[in-house]
């Protein structure tokens, strides 16, 4: 009999965690790292994947993975039922683009990144409870908020008119230069409301919308939280009926008279279009709406101007829709997956992709603030200085549906209740107490 | 060995063949086994892309939102206290039975017309009437929210060159409503036309003659002879066509995405927004599956009727 060699405890420890490990350590040969199959939103500034599919390609072939990199259009829906279909197959991507609410619908099929984003925290500083909101479940990062297709949806106006019509100089309100005026302390509700009331007049309604859309939702929500207007609180307790829901709703049967007829049938493209088409003085969008003027309707765009929300007894809140970038369980590569997204979240490489789609996307940490692209964009030069929220704006992020627990927050934004709410009372015709009651229902309907 | 009960033509051909393939032979013999064969990779597609789903979604629709706990009938429960979901149940109904009433009509009417024109002019207006049905659904859909958009609505360019007002074609529930219906119906209703049409064109000429001799007017001859020589076609397009329309996503989603007040929400889109935007996948397939019992009964009946009388015409 041959000798037989005696595996000791430590022996044994020893090679579970070598085992373990495996995973890894990429190999340094031609794809010996692997394959990792991406789905990122297809932006709708076509540069903006042309650069994204560049830095993939320079890091798959500095880390020797082969990488497939698939565009998936938010058009009709298409990226929330692939991240659906994917988490019931449990194939499909390693690595997703995660639209605002889809890190919390799909957590429980995703993998943790603590690991990715404390490095990047600790580079760039600490992320906005914001992006804690949407992204952690149970103390754990599930994704890491990205840039690319983040957005802010505050208003983009008109500047001649708003100067002619409704007496506000918007450069003088919201310079293109760290500072905070005066004048922008004036910029509330209620100037909101008469500035609605002068674009009324002359034909070029506000292109605001209380459709059942994204745009609509978030705008909506925004003015709830100005008003100070919770529908459910972070607890999980329903908070409709307050004197501040009342108040909204008070507010907003003054508004909706100086909005388009129409308001209730509004999707997300017919405010890009009534800007364009030169029928409105005041939207809510990212500048993609004034990115496409510049292109079909140069004299228009050369008259725009972003900046924040007005305020109201609240505060100044301005909608904001994300992505983030998730890696699933059951992919095969997830330490590649995890390195990709790290290495696309540096500083240099959001700077370039922000830089091709004029300045469209926010980046995550306010450090990457200082990007010169909402500097230098224009014509009007500075139209998009006050695009992305800056301390002295003194304007926070804001979801329809916050603070709510994000599981019924998800369905407070989806199915349009504050859009619905409003259209109830100035729609519908009936009394705010009976509308709010309404909405009560259908909130234990989401607790349930 | 002969099988006992085997046909004596096949005793002969198997008999030197061993037992084995002799059974095999025998079984192949047979009509009922050589047309299973045939037709399994059809039955093996219906079970893979028809049974195995709508078991999936039967077994979701009893689970939990997590998808990790069995609910039973909780969520139909659930669905049934909620104002909202009795709303969408009244509108599919209405959108469905509507559309449907109006396809039928239209198409009978039309395929009437039809019947009536020469056969060399009738193809022509055929493949007119046809180009509806033909376009991707999606595609006209969008055609139509041009019309109806509420920013440059054509039809409101239109009302305010006559000197009327615009109308909120998508934005008042009534007028919404009224969309969905008119755009189901101008899309489904050369199906009914081409096949009322076709069941016409099988009518035996000698039927009208012979009430024709007997002085029956055009409406005794539409009574007594077309309608009862049609029923089973216009038994199986309402059917099959209610079954489409209560299954519709195209048009409400393109037009309304269920607004304004979610008063066009039909059990479709429904399902979308509470299964796939808000995350909550049993839920939406407890929606999508609410028709199923009623649409099966109707089809158990509907179907039966359809057989009986075809026995009774042989």
């Amino acid at each position: 009999m041959g000798s037989v060699r005696r595996i000791t405890r430590r022996k044994a420890l020893r090679l579970a965690a070598a085992t373990g490990a495996l995973p890894l350590v990429h190999i340094r040969t031609s794809h010996a790292a692997g394959r990792l199959s991406v789905g990122f939103w297809d932006h709708w500034v076509p540069q903006g994947n042309e650069v994204m599919a560049k830095q993939i390609a320079t890091w798959a072939e500095k880390n020797k993975v082969e990488v497939d990199f698939d565009r998936i259009t938010s058009s009709g829906n298409k990226l929330l039922v692939t991240i659906a279909a994917e988490d019931q197959a449990r194939t499909g991507h390693d690595v997703l683009s995660f639209p605002t609410w889809e890190v919390q619908n799909h957590h429980a099929k995703l993998e943790p990144v603590d690991d990715v984003v404390g490095r990047l925290e600790a580079k760039y500083g600490a992320l906005d409870p914001f992006y804690q909101y949407l992204g952690k479940v149970d103390g754990h990062w599930m994704a890491v908020p990205a840039s690319s297709g983040s957005q802010y949806k505050g208003p983009c106006a008109r500047l001649d008119l708003f100067r002619e019509h409704c007496g506000i100089d918007l450069p003088a309100m919201y310079p293109a230069r760290a500072e905070h005026t005066a004048l922008s302390d004036t910029w509330t509700f209620e100037t909101f409301l008469k500035a609605a009331a002068a674009s009324k007049k002359i034909g070029k309604p506000f292109g605001i919308g209380l459709g059942t859309t994204a745009d609509s939702v978030d705008t909506s929500g925004s003015i709830f939280a100005s008003f100070g207007a919770q529908l459910v609180d972070a607890k999980g307790a329903i908070t409709v009926k307050s004197d501040a829901t009342r108040a909204v709703l008070e507010y907003m049967k003054r508004l909706v008279p100086e909005l388009p007829q129409d308001v209730y049938s509004f999707d997300d493209a017919i405010d890009n279009r009534m800007l364009i088409g030169d029928q409105t003085t005041l939207i809510y969008n990212p500048p993609s709406a004034w990115a496409v003027a510049l292109r079909d309707a140069p004299k228009v765009a050369a008259q725009c101007w972003s900046f924040p929300t007005p305020a109201g007894p609240a505060g100044r809140f301005v909608p904001m829709n994300i992505f983030q970038f998730g890696v699933w369980s059951f992919s095969r590569n997830k330490t590649a997956g995890k390195e990709l997204i790290e290495y696309l979240m540096q500083r240099e490489q959001v700077q370039q992709r922000c830089d091709v789609v004029y300045g469209f996307d926010i980046p995550p940490f306010d450090s990457m603030l200082d990007f010169d692209i909402w500097d230098k964009a224009g014509p009007p030069p500075g139209t998009l200085y006050n695009y992305p929220l800056r301390p002295f704006h003194k304007a926070n992020r804001w979801i329809t549906g916050l603070p709510a627990p994000p599981q019924i927050a998800v369905q407070i934004y989806n199915q349009a209740l504050t859009c619905n709410l409003i259209a109830k009372v100035t729609q519908g015709g009936l009394p705010i107490e009976k509308a709010i009651a309404w909405a009560e229902n259908e909130l234990e309907g989401y607790l349930g | 060995m002969v099988q006992a009960g085997s046909i004596p033509i096949v005793e002969t051909v198997a008999a030197p063949a061993p037992a084995a393939r002799g059974r095999l032979h025998s079984a192949m013999r047979r009509r009922s086994m050589v047309g299973f064969i045939m037709a399994l990779p059809l039955i093996a597609l219906i079970a893979g892309l028809v049974v195995y789903p709508a078991v999936y979604a039967i077994y979701l629709s009893l689970l939990d939102k997590s998808m990790t706990r069995f609910v039973g009938w909780h969520n139909f429960v659930f669905l049934l206290n909620r104002a909202t979901f009795q709303m969408v149940v009244f509108q599919s109904v209405l959108f469905a039975i509507s559309a449907v009433v109006a396809k039928a009509f239209i198409g009978f009417v039309l395929a009437h017309l039809m019947h009536a024109i020469p056969s060399r002019r009738q193809r022509f207006y055929r493949g007119l009437l046809l180009i509806p049905w033909v376009i991707p659904l999606a595609l006209s859909t969008l055609g139509w929210w041009w019309l109806f958009d509420p920013t440059y609505s054509a039809l409101n360019w239109l009302l305010n060159r006559l000197g009327l007002p615009s109308v909120s074609w998508l934005g008042e529930p009534g007028w919404a409503r009224f969309c969905m219906i008119l755009v189901n119906t101008w899309w489904g209703e050369p199906f009914f036309m081409i096949m009322y049409l076709a069941a016409l064109k099988s009518v035996p000429e000698q039927l009208f003659e012979a009430a024709a001799i007997d002085g029956a007017t055009g409406l005794q001859k539409l009574r007594y002879v077309t309608l009862p020589m049609m029923r089973n076609v216009i038994s199986l397009t309402v059917l099959f066509s209610l079954i489409v329309t209560f299954a519709n996503f195209d048009i409400v989603r393109i037009l309304t995405n269920g607004g304004p007040l979610n008063t066009t929400h039909i059990f479709a889109t429904y399902a979308f927004q509470v299964g796939i935007q808000s995350g909550n996948i049993p839920l939406g397939a407890a929606v999508s599956l609410f028709m199923l019992p009623v649409l099966a009964i109707a089809a158990v009946f509907v179907l039966r009727g359809v057989t009986r009388r075809s026995q009774e015409a042989m």
